[in-house]
């Protein structure tokens, strides 16, 4: 067998240096705040950068999610309609009286958690990948909503909790879903760097096939990480539900494409094996400022879509490039 | 030679599939539709279920390179808006509008190829980004939905041939001889072919493979656009509607794997996309037909196309190595 | 002059040398055979002279003209085809397809698929593989036909220069002997052949001269024939050959407790009736042919093999294993190193710890979560056990050389304590240091009470460490040696003969 070790000294070390990816979306982060702050004086204000992070975290609880499951080198394409499923069971545990307020937002949970685990399960023991098998469940419970609703706009109203939980700010004047975040965030980084469950997401992410052979119960992982990303992305519906104090139809839809820009753009690779929370992290608020700034800078709704997408390849192309064949 | 016929059967097996089940479902549809087959209905019909096939096709081009394009539906939705500007007036005007919405497509798709090819992204996150900007150019042509397309046109794709046959499934089949079938039988389309089975394999063995993929992309970028050219003709107007294009984007990744295309990469065929395109189609008809209510009927579909890909999985029950699962 | 000459080409890896000023000069109508071991730099002079890689240093002559090659299809547009060891074949494309990929005949723009069928025809023919059919999908086709058609291919290009890179390791016995003819038959029509092995007995069938390459340098050329296998073999390894085993150590007691007993093992059509038993301190190698079914009952044994029957007690207690994370539980301790470190051992993104902790992560951590300091110590300990060469332990995995990679996936298992190691030829592409320290920790683990189950191709290796052989044919256990019978002209005659009586059998069977 022909002995070609060592991919480049970049990978050499794995942990000492920072990753140029991270390093490169809080620069952006920066040069996004510099640009805003030209077409607008508020820009920099602290309680309009507190109404961004606040907005940020809701697609910072789904991006969590979709980290996990691009980690393992899959994806999941059913976060439009998990997320409209999440808010749409929340609000409607909420009008089941008393104790349905009560567990609203475990229920709309459960819903996500239900649909992630006939993902992972379609990925884990059927291998289909895991492209089809969202985007089939991304269909089953659209059927499911619209069924639900009857095809009209939802009229229950979201639960007290649910409300606090998204609009409140209780400590010092930070948001409370900023908070939300904050602690969804903080147990996936303790998930990922300190269990022997994200040990093995990153294995499997990165060698399938060795995980397996050392033992690990890939199957169990692969079904964990989906139910994980489908209840983070029901609860993320349940925060925006409790934002705009009800559900609607196809809440979900602007949040897929974001929360997979949002992920790979803070280094995560979309092959899987690589990439850390801080990088999501980045990339989240990126994205959203981005988004604010476009919106600030008065520009057209074509020329925001344009923007967004030139930035994200422009930002993929400085890091997010693939070896040569002649390497 | 008699050994012959059971190769090429291996070869095509999955088409043939995708071919009966359709050829199933429509049989059922034709039976038992309220009004009998007549030509109206099944001008209708084809109408619709060409639209997607088309698309599907393009999707299929990129498919058996191993990548995926999600921007297809943004080209088609493109495509739509800048037609129903510039394909009208006279004859000569129209075919010249004709001919700038074709090459507007291959420049999508040259574009998308382009950075895969020399930027060595992956096709997954370059299509979104490329997706938002085309959205963002259609937009920018119909800010809102309008404009209008040459009637003689219209009239001849959409309506019916002699002898009650539809227009549209002449369009098909046109595109099917032009389009794929050259492609198919080329160098450069079995190169595609053997990108997506091996590329490795592909390079050691000296194979045109920055080429065959831009011919891939771009090819898909066309057909994309004659599907938004197609899409003008029966709705005689523009639309930049971001839920449409995603949502095609979504059914063309449902139909190539109806149509037996490996999403990996290297098998499959264009053909059996378009029967699992028609597939897809004929199921919500399907439902129509047997007066379920319109309320179930996204449901339905989604539960089909969860059955359909959990059928796929089953001849992974034959596999007795597991490392074989473990790719 | 001479048809193809390298010099002074040189090629670094990050930060390893895999080339350094090396030479080779190729004639036409001669068989010039590359020798060495893995690691030693033949593959990468082979790839660079096919124009898969691009060379750092030095020059490259075709009949006295500099060339050079951006991509193989510039080296197949010189007259150079290569056939190398992981194939080039697209899996979803029929044989005729494959081996007129590169240059398919056309017309009107498209394949004539008529003419390319002759030509497919015509190159099997050449190869002697007429038995193929040219409609065949490849990855329906054995390992052993797929090699066939890869040469198929090589000589469709009508080539002046083959190269053939461990060509004949996955072909049958009986495709070998064909490969041979026919490879003489190409010499004799003038062309020019470079066969990279390090099968001595291949080399004296085969070649007309030999270079040999040590550490990425090519350190001698001759004609075969003028020197003898041993002083070979001291080119090969740069210094002084003297194999050093571990001292085998007397017979087993036979009180010592029977760890492993399998009974009637089969599975499809790979294994059949496979019956052994496995003391505590035996070390049993598992001998024959490639491809009798050796890697498939170490799978098998490790749970991987679904539909498995047949009987495996553990200590005594009839168990299923319906997977690695059974197999490596502490009540039957199984492990398995295999085949292929690279991609079933580590993963090679991930850092040195990552990779050493992580089967034994359960023992290591309290209701999932990782112990740090408990992981630190341990594969701390194991990094000064094994004496793996890495600095530090945060260093991936990929960056360390194939002899540590090894010992990397070693230490992985033992920080579980096993009891039953399976190891599946566990010093293939491995310096000879670190080949010595792998024999010398199995002999150890070996004494310290645990059962080794290994399958190796290298006879010197079965000669040298095992107690017992058994020797595999057509997925069953034909003959088993014990101690003083193992001897590398028993191993080899035993695997030849078994096959040849069955062979007969089955002829006689069939006439």
């Amino acid at each position: 067998m022909a002995e070609a070790p060592a991919p480049s000294d970049r990978n050499a070390s794995v942990r000492r240096h920072v990753d140029p990816a991270i390093a490169s979306a809080f620069g952006c982060i920066v040069a996004v705040l510099l640009i805003g702050s030209l077409y607008s004086s508020s820009f920099l204000s602290p309680d309009y950068l507190l109404q961004q992070l606040k907005v940020a975290s809701f697609l910072g609880v789904i991006a969590t999610g979709m980290m996990i499951v691009i980690l393992l080198g899959q994806i999941d394409l059913s976060v439009p309609w998990v997320v409209a499923v999440g808010g749409m069971m929340a609000t409607a545990a909420t009008g089941w009286g008393a104790f349905g307020q009560a567990i609203a937002i475990p229920v709309g949970i459960a819903c996500g958690v239900a649909l992630g685990l006939v993902s992972g399960c379609g990925v884990a023991f059927l291998r289909i990948p895991s492209m089809v098998v969202t985007l089939a469940v991304n269909a089953v419970a659209q059927g499911l909503m619209v069924v639900h609703t009857g095809g009209f706009s939802p009229q229950d109203s979201s639960s007290p909790a649910m409300r606090f939980l998204a609009t409140g700010d209780s400590v010092l004047g930070i948001p409370n879903a900023l908070l939300v975040w904050a602690a969804v965030g903080g147990m996936a980084v303790f998930l990922l760097t300190r269990t022997t469950f994200g040990r093995a997401v990153y294995a499997i992410g990165n060698r399938e096939r060795a995980a397996y052979l050392s033992g690990a119960r890939t199957r169990l992982v692969v079904m964990t990480a989906f139910a994980i990303s489908g209840g983070l992305s029901a609860f993320g519906g349940v925060l925006l539900a409790g934002y705009a104090s009800k559900a609607a139809q196809a809440m979900g839809d602007p949040y897929l494409l974001p929360a997979i820009a949002a992920v790979v753009l803070g280094g995560t690779s979309i092959l899987g094996g690589r990439g850390n929370y801080l990088g999501t992290v980045a990339g989240v608020i990126l994205i959203t400022l981005l988004q604010s700034m476009l919106s600030v800078m008065q520009i057209e709704e074509y020329g925001r879509h344009v923007i967004y997408g030139v930035v994200i390849v422009a930002m993929l192309l400085i890091y997010g490039r693939g070896r040569r064949h002649s390497d | 030679m008699t050994g012959d016929w059971s190769f090429w059967l291996r070869e095509h097996k999955s088409t043939l599939l995708a071919f009966a089940g359709f050829a199933v479902m429509f049989s059922i549809y034709a039976a038992n539709h309220p009004a009998g087959l007549n030509a109206n209905v099944a001008t209708t019909a084809a109408n619709k279920g060409v639209l997607l096939a088309i698309v599907a096709m393009a999707q299929t081009l990129v498919v058996l390179t191993s990548g995926i394009d999600l921007s297809v539906g943004m080209v088609m939705v493109l495509a739509n808006c800048l037609a129903s500007s510039i394909v009208v007036g006279s004859p000569l005007m129209t075919a010249l509008g004709v001919l700038g919405v074709l090459l507007v497509g291959c420049l999508c798709g040259a574009i998308n190829g382009l950075i895969v090819i020399y930027g060595r992204l992956q096709p997954i996150v370059t299509t979104i980004a490329t997706g938002s900007i085309y959205y963002g150019a259609a937009l920018a042509l119909r800010r809102v939905p309008g404009g209008d397309v040459d009637s003689t046109l219209a009239d001849a794709l959409t309506g019916q041939l002699p002898g009650g046959v539809p227009a549209s499934l002449g369009l098909l089949l046109a595109l099917v001889l032009i389009v794929w079938l050259p492609f198919r039988r080329s160098a450069i389309g079995r190169a595609a072919y053997a990108i997506g089975s091996s590329e490795v394999a592909a390079y050691m063995s000296g194979v045109p493979i920055r080429r065959a993929k831009f011919v891939a992309y771009t090819l898909s970028g066309l057909l994309a656009a004659v599907a938004g050219l197609f899409l003008t003709c029966i709705t005689y107007s523009g639309e930049a509607s971001a839920a449409n294009g995603s949502t095609y984007t979504l059914y063309s990744i449902a139909a190539v794997v109806l149509g037996g295309v490996s999403l990996f990469g290297g098998s499959g065929s264009a053909i059996g996309a378009i029967f699992g395109a028609l597939m897809f189609r004929t199921i919500g008809d399907l439902l129509f037909v047997f007066n379920v209510e319109p309320l179930w009927q996204p449901l339905f579909q989604g539960l089909v196309l969860m059955a359909a890909i959990c059928l796929g999985a089953a001849r992974l029950l034959r596999i007795r190595n597991r490392l074989d699962l473990y790719g | 002059m001479s048809l193809f000459v390298m010099r002074g080409v040189s090629k670094r890896y990050g930060g390893v040398r895999a080339l350094q000023d090396a030479e080779l000069v190729i004639e036409a109508g001669r068989i010039h055979a590359v020798l060495g071991e893995n690691g030693a730099g033949k593959s990468t002079l082979i790839k660079i002279m096919a124009g898969v890689v691009t060379p750092d240093e030095g020059s490259m002559l075709l009949e006295g003209r500099p060339v050079s090659f951006a991509s193989p299809a510039a080296a197949h547009a010189s007259g150079i085809a290569c056939i190398f060891q992981e194939l080039s074949l697209i899996p979803d494309l029929s044989v005729a397809d494959n081996i007129a990929i590169s240059n398919p005949p056309c017309r009107f723009g498209l394949i004539d698929r008529r003419a390319q069928r002759r030509m497919a025809e015509d190159a099997l023919t050449r190869a002697g593989a007429e038995d193929i059919h040219p409609s065949a999908l490849v990855k329906d086709l054995s390992l052993s036909r797929r090699q066939m058609v890869e040469i198929a291919k090589a000589l469709a290009r009508k080539p002046r220069i083959l190269i053939l890179d461990e060509a004949t390791s996955a072909l049958t016995a009986a495709d070998v002997t064909k490969i041979y003819a026919v490879l003489k038959r190409l010499r004799a029509e003038g062309l020019a052949l470079v066969y990279i092995s390090h099968r001595m007995h291949e080399i004296v069938e085969l070649a007309d001269d030999c270079t040999v390459f040590c550490n990425g340098r090519s350190v001698a050329t001759f004609a075969a024939g003028t020197r003898t296998d041993n002083e070979v073999v001291e080119l090969m390894i740069g210094r002084e050959y003297n194999a050093v085993f571990p001292p085998r150590t007397a017979h087993v007691a036979s009180d010592s407790p029977l760890l492993l007993e399998v009974q009637g093992l089969c599975w499809t059509d790979k294994l059949s009736d496979i019956c052994l038993q496995l003391k505590a301190g035996e070390v049993i190698g598992l001998g024959g042919l490639d491809g009798q079914g050796q890697r498939e009952l170490l799978l098998a044994l490790f749970g991987v093999l679904r539909g498995a029957t047949g009987e495996v007690r553990i200590d005594g207690r009839a168990v299923a294993i319906t997977g690695p994370h059974a197999a490596k539980r502490g009540d039957i301790g199984m492990a398995l190193i295999p085949e292929d470190r690279k991609t079933e051992g580590l993963m090679l993104p991930m850092s040195v710890r990552d990779n050493l902790s992580f089967a034994a992560l359960g023992n290591l951590s309290r209701w999932g979560v990782v112990n740090a300091a408990a992981e630190r110590a341990a594969v701390e300990r194991i990094v000064r056990l094994l004496a793996v060469r890495t600095d530090g332990t945060d260093l991936a995995a990929g960056s360390l050389s194939g002899g540590n990679q090894q010992k990397l996936v070693i230490g992985k298992w033992l920080l579980m304590a096993p009891r039953i190691l399976l190891l599946n030829d566990p010093t293939r592409g491995i310096d000879v240091g670190t080949k010595q320290e792998i024999y010398q920790l199995l002999r150890q683990l070996a004494v310290a009470g645990a059962a080794i189950l290994f399958y190796s191709t290298d006879y010197d290796e079965l000669v040298g460490c095992c107690d017992r052989v058994l020797v595999m044919y057509d997925g069953a256990i034909k003959r088993e040696l014990v101690g003083a019978q193992i001897t590398e002209h028993a191993l080899i005659s035993n695997a030849l003969n078994i096959g040849a009586q069955d062979e007969n059998a089955a002829t006689q069977r069939a006439t």
